[in-house]
C-alpha cells in the first residue's frame, strides 16, 4: 500500500517539474523529491528484509534440516558481505536479494540483560616485602610487590519486569599465590513503581553509608581503599544482604533519605558480627578479643544503617553533595555488646560550561568518620582483657583535577587513629597512621585506565613505608552510567 | 514582622495561583530538544533543559539536582541512541517517576520514527565511541527537525487534551517557518553545494546530508579519539589536496588544534555551536539559520 503510494507520487514528481516554473518551488520540490526518494529506498529495503526472511523461514520449512544446516553459515557470511553496502543505503536493484541488517547483540538500555566486564591489574613495589601485612589492608589493593590482579568483575544488571531493576557483580581475584577466588559481591534487585517517591532494595548489596563505600573500585580516583573505611567497614566495604528503603524527599534541593536493615555477620560487616582471624591456638578474635557464635534473637541484633544526604548548586559551575550516616548493630565479641558508626561526607565539583569530554574538572571528595567499638572482657586469653571500649576515627580528603582531557592529576590525605587499649597493640587495624597519595591517571578512552600512584606512608606499627604503585583498568561490555 | 508576613503571603498567593492552569512539565536532556519543545509547547509547558548548549552531551553530569527536576516532571524528552546512555539511566532511577517509565506517554524518545544514519555493522570500541542504534546527532537536519516535532505536539496532546489545539496550532507554523527556510536556506547554499568540510567530530552527519555538503573528514582519528599528529598531518594533506577550505568547531572541542590546522591549509575556522541556545541562536530554526550562514559566509570568505 505504502509503497504504491510512493511509487504514484515520485512517478507524478518526475512529471510535475516543468508546470512549476518558481523556483522556490522547483527547490521545494527537490528536496520533497530527495526525501521520499530516501523514504522509497528505506522500505523497499525493509521490505526485501521481510522478503528474505520469510524465504529463509519457507526453506527452513520446506527443506529437510540437514540442508538448512549447511545453508545457514554460508548465508551468514553473506550477511557481513552485504552488511556495509546496506548501511550506507545503496542496494543495486535487480541484485542479489539483500540480507537483514545484523541485530546488535549488546545494546545499551535495550537488551533482556546488560553485560559487562572489567578488571584492575596493579603493578608496583613497596620497601615493605610483603605489603599486605600492614600496608595495604584493603581487598582490592595492590597486595604485593611487582604484579597483583585483585579485582576483576562480571556485571549484569536489566530490568527484571514492569516493577524491579536487577544488578549483581560477581567479583574473581588471585591471591598472593595467584589462585583464583570468587565472591558475590552484591545482588539485588531494586523496585522502579513504588509510590510516594519511596524505592526498595533487597539482595546482598553495598550500604549506602559515605561517598566510597557504596562505589566499586574501577571508579574510585586512588587505586587503594582509604584508610579509615578500610578500618571501619573492613578491606571488603560495609556489604551485607538484607533491604533498604529510600525516599526522595519533597525539597526544592536534592534530599535523599536510607535505611537499611541488614544481616550484618561476617567479614563484610567488619565491625559488626565478624567473628574475626582465628589466632595461633585457634580462636577466632576481632581486635584481641575472643569472639562468639552470635545468632539473631531478634530485630536488635541486625545491622541498622540510616544515611541522609543532600545536595546543593552553589554556583553554576560547582555543584555540593553532602551526607551523614550511621550504623548500628551488635559485635561478636560477647552476647550483649555493639558497635556505633558515625560518618560525614561531602563530594564538591567544579565543572565549567565548555567541558569536552567531561574535562576539565575539579573535584574535593572528604569523609570523616568514628567508630565506637564495645568489646566484652576475655578471660580464656593467656593474659585475659578486661571489657574494654575501642573508639577509633579518622578521615580522608581527595582532591582530583581533570587538567586536560583524559588525564587526571590527584592528591589524597589519609589519617587513622584509635584510643589506647588493652586488646592488641599489634593489630594492623589500629594505632595511628597517616598517609600522602599523589596520583596520575590517563584515560585513553572511557574503556581504559593507566594510573600512578605514590604513597608516603607512615604508622605506629611499621614506622615510615614508601610505595608506588600503577593500576590498569579495562572494560567491555555494556556502556555503564556514571553515578554522581 | 514585616518579613514574616511576606513569607506567609507569597506562599499563599502561589497556592492560589497554581490550580489556575497545571501546565505540564517538560524535561528535554539536550538544548536541541529543549528548542523544539519550546516550539511547540510555548508557554503552554514549563521547560527545563538538562545538558548545557556548549556543553559535550555524551559527558553530562548526573547531578542530583536533576534528580529533584525529573521527579517533578510530566514529560521526559531523551535523544535516545545512547546519546544519553552515560548519565540519564542513574538519573531516572533515583528520581522514581513513574510518568517517566519506558513505554509510559510521558517517555519521549525523539530518534523514534527517525531514520537513523550510520548503524555500524559490527559493535566493535576499536572504532572508537560508536552508537549501536546510530549517529546520535540527528536534530542537525530540518526535516528529522519536523518529525520531532510532530513527535512531540502528538504526545504534548496526549496528556494536556485541553492544550491540544495550541499544540497542534504551533506545529503548523513551526513546519510552515522550517519549510520556508528550508527553500532560502538551500537557495542561500546553492553555489556552494557539493563542497567538503572538515569537522572536528562526527557531528553534523545529517546536516551535510540535508544540505548537500560532505563531511567526511574529521580532525578526531576515530570518534572521541582526540586528535594525533599523525592523523592531522594526514588531514592536512588531504585538505590541500582537495582544496579544502572551512573547519568546524564546537564550543568544547580544542580550537587551538583546529586553528593549527587552519594555518598549514590556509583554512577558515567556523564556530559553530552544537545545540541553540547560544547568542543569536535561541530557537532551532535561529541555530540552522547560523550554521546555513556561517557556511555561506566561510565559502564566500575562500
Amino acid at each position: 500500500m505504502k509503497l504504491k503510494t510512493i511509487l504514484a507520487w515520485s512517478s507524478v514528481l518526475f512529471l510535475a517539474p516543468p508546470a512549476f516554473p518558481a523556483d522556490d518551488q522547483v527547490q521545494q520540490l527537490k528536496l520533497q523529491l530527495r526525501q521520499m526518494q530516501e523514504d522509497f529506498e528505506k522500505t523497499r529495503r525493509q521490505q526485501q528484509a521481510q522478503i528474505e526472511s520469510l524465504s529463509q523461514k519457507l526453506d527452513a520449512l520446506t527443506n529437510p534440516p540437514s540442508v538448512v544446516s549447511v545453508r545457514a553459515p554460508a548465508r551468514t557470511a553473506e550477511q557481513k558481505k552485504t552488511a556495509p553496502e546496506l548501511a550506507t543505503a545503496v542496494v543495486p536493484a535487480g541484485g542479489q536479494t539483500a540480507s537483514p541488517p545484523p541485530i546488535p547483540s549488546a545494546r545499551a538500555g535495550s537488551a533482556y540483560l546488560n553485560l559487562s566486564y572489567g578488571t584492575l591489574l596493579s603493578a608496583g613495589w613497596s620497601s615493605v616485602p610483603d605489603p599486605s601485612a600492614q600496608l595495604q589492608l584493603g581487598d582490592h589493593d595492590p597486595i604485593k610487590r611487582g604484579f597483583a590482579l585483585r579485582n576483576a568483575e562480571i556485571t549484569v544488571d536489566g530490568a527484571v519486569d514492569p516493577y524491579f531493576k536487577g544488578f549483581a557483580n560477581i567479583v574473581l581475584k588471585l591471591s598472593k599465590d595467584n589462585e583464583t577466588a570468587v565472591e558475590l559481591e552484591e545482588s539485588f534487585l531494586q523496585s522502579t513503581s513504588l509510590p510516594a517517591n519511596l524505592q526498595l532494595k533487597a539482595g546482598q548489596y553495598f550500604a549506602a553509608f559515605g561517598r566510597q563505600n557504596p562505589q566499586h573500585p574501577h571508579t574510585w580516583a586512588f587505586v587503594d581503599q582509604p584508610l579509615i573505611l578500610n578500618r571501619a567497614f573492613g578491606p571488603e566495604g560495609l556489604r551485607s544482604i538484607g533491604a533498604q528503603l529510600s525516599w526522595l524527599a519533597p525539597t526544592p534541593f536534592y534530599t535523599e533519605f536510607f535505611l537499611s536493615v541488614l544481616d550484618g555477620q561476617g567479614g563484610t560487616a567488619f565491625s559488626f558480627r565478624h567473628p574475626g582471624e582465628p589466632d595461633a591456638t585457634g580462636v577466632n578474635r576481632v581486635a584481641g578479643h575472643a569472639t562468639i557464635d552470635r545468632t539473631l534473637r531478634g530485630a536488635h541484633d541486625l545491622l541498622y544503617v540510616p544515611r541522609v544526604a543532600a545536595s546543593f548548586e552553589l554556583t553554576d559551575t560547582t555543584t555540593l553533595l553532602a551526607g551523614l550516616s550511621g550504623a548500628f548493630g551488635p559485635n561478636a565479641t560477647g552476647p550483649n555488646n555493639r558497635t556505633e558508626l558515625y560518618g560525614v561526607d561531602l563530594f564538591w565539583k567544579w565543572k565549567p560550561p565548555a567541558a569536552a569530554q567531561g574535562f576539565p574538572y575539579v573535584t574535593w571528595q572528604t569523609e570523616a568518620l568514628y567508630r565506637r567499638f564495645s568489646a566484652a572482657a576475655d578471660l580464656v586469653r593467656l593474659t585475659p582483657l578486661r571489657a574494654e571500649t575501642l573508639r577509633d576515627s579518622g578521615a580522608y580528603s581527595q582532591v582530583v583535577y581533570g587538567f586536560k582531557p583524559r588525564w587526571n592529576a590527584g592528591l589524597r590525605f589519609d589519617y587513622v587513629n584509635g584510643n589506647a587499649a588493652g586488646s592488641n597493640p599489634g593489630d594492623p587495624f589500629r594505632g595511628e597512621r597517616y598517609r600522602v597519595s599523589p596520583e596520575l591517571t590517563f584515560l585513553p578512552s572511557e574503556f581504559s585506565k593507566i594510573r600512578l600512584q605514590y604513597n608516603y606512608d607512615h604508622g605506629d606499627l611499621f614506622g615510615t613505608a614508601h610505595s608506588i604503585w600503577m593500576q590498569l583498568e579495562f572494560g567491555l561490555g555494556a556502556h555503564a552510567a556514571h553515578k554522581y | 514582622m514585616k518579613i514574616s508576613l511576606r513569607h506567609f503571603l507569597l506562599p499563599g498567593l502561589m497556592l492560589l495561583a497554581l490550580p489556575a492552569r497545571a501546565k505540564l512539565t517538560v524535561v528535554a536532556t539536550t538544548p536541541d530538544l529543549g528548542a523544539i519543545a519550546h516550539a511547540i509547547g510555548g508557554d503552554r509547558i514549563d521547560l527545563t533543559t538538562l545538558a548545557r548548549p556548549t556543553e559535550d552531551p555524551h559527558f553530562v553530569d548526573a547531578k542530583p539536582s536533576f534528580i529533584v527536576k525529573l521527579n517533578h516532571a510530566d514529560v521526559l524528552i531523551e535523544g535516545g541512541a545512547e546519546l544519553e546512555a552515560g548519565w540519564l539511566t542513574p538519573l531516572l532511577e533515583g528520581a522514581r517517576n513513574p510518568k517517566l517509565a519506558a513505554g509510559k506517554p510521558g517517555r519521549i524518545s525523539a530518534a523514534e520514527g527517525v531514520a537513523l544514519l550510520e548503524i555500524p555493522v559490527a559493535l566493535d570500541r576499536s572504532q572508537g565511541d560508536i552508537h549501536a542504534t546510530g549517529n546520535p546527532h540527528f536534530l542537525t537536519d530540518p526535516l528529522n527537525a519536523k518529525l520531532v516535532a510532530a513527535h512531540l505536539a502528538r504526545s504534548f496532546a496526549e496528556l494536556d487534551a485541553s492544550s491540544a489545539g495550541v499544540f497542534q496550532a504551533r506545529l503548523k507554523s513551526f513546519t510552515a517557518q522550517l519549510d520556508e527556510r528550508l527553500v532560502a536556506w538551500q537557495k542561500l547554499l546553492a553555489p556552494f553545494q557539493g563542497r567538503p568540510l572538515v569537522t572536528y567530530h562526527n557531528y553534523w552527519i545529517y546536516f551535510g546530508r540535508r544540505f548537500n555538503f560532505p563531511m567526511e573528514l574529521f580532525l578526531e582519528p576515530k570518534p572521541g579519539i582526540p586528535p594525533t599528529p599523525a592523523h592531522l598531518a594526514e588531514v592536512i594533506t588531504k585538505m590541500k589536496a582537495d582544496r579544502l577550505t572551512l573547519i568546524t568547531v564546537q564550543p568544547y572541542q580544542n580550537r587551538r588544534t583546529a586553528d593549527a590546522v587552519a594555518t598549514r591549509t590556509d583554512a577558515i575556522v567556523l564556530d559553530w555551536p552544537s545545540f541553540p541556545g547560544g547568542k543569536g541562536t535561541e530557537g532551532y530554526v535561529e541555530w540552522i539559520d547560523f550554521l546555513v550562514r556561517s557556511i555561506a559566509h566561510g565559502f564566500a570568505a575562500k
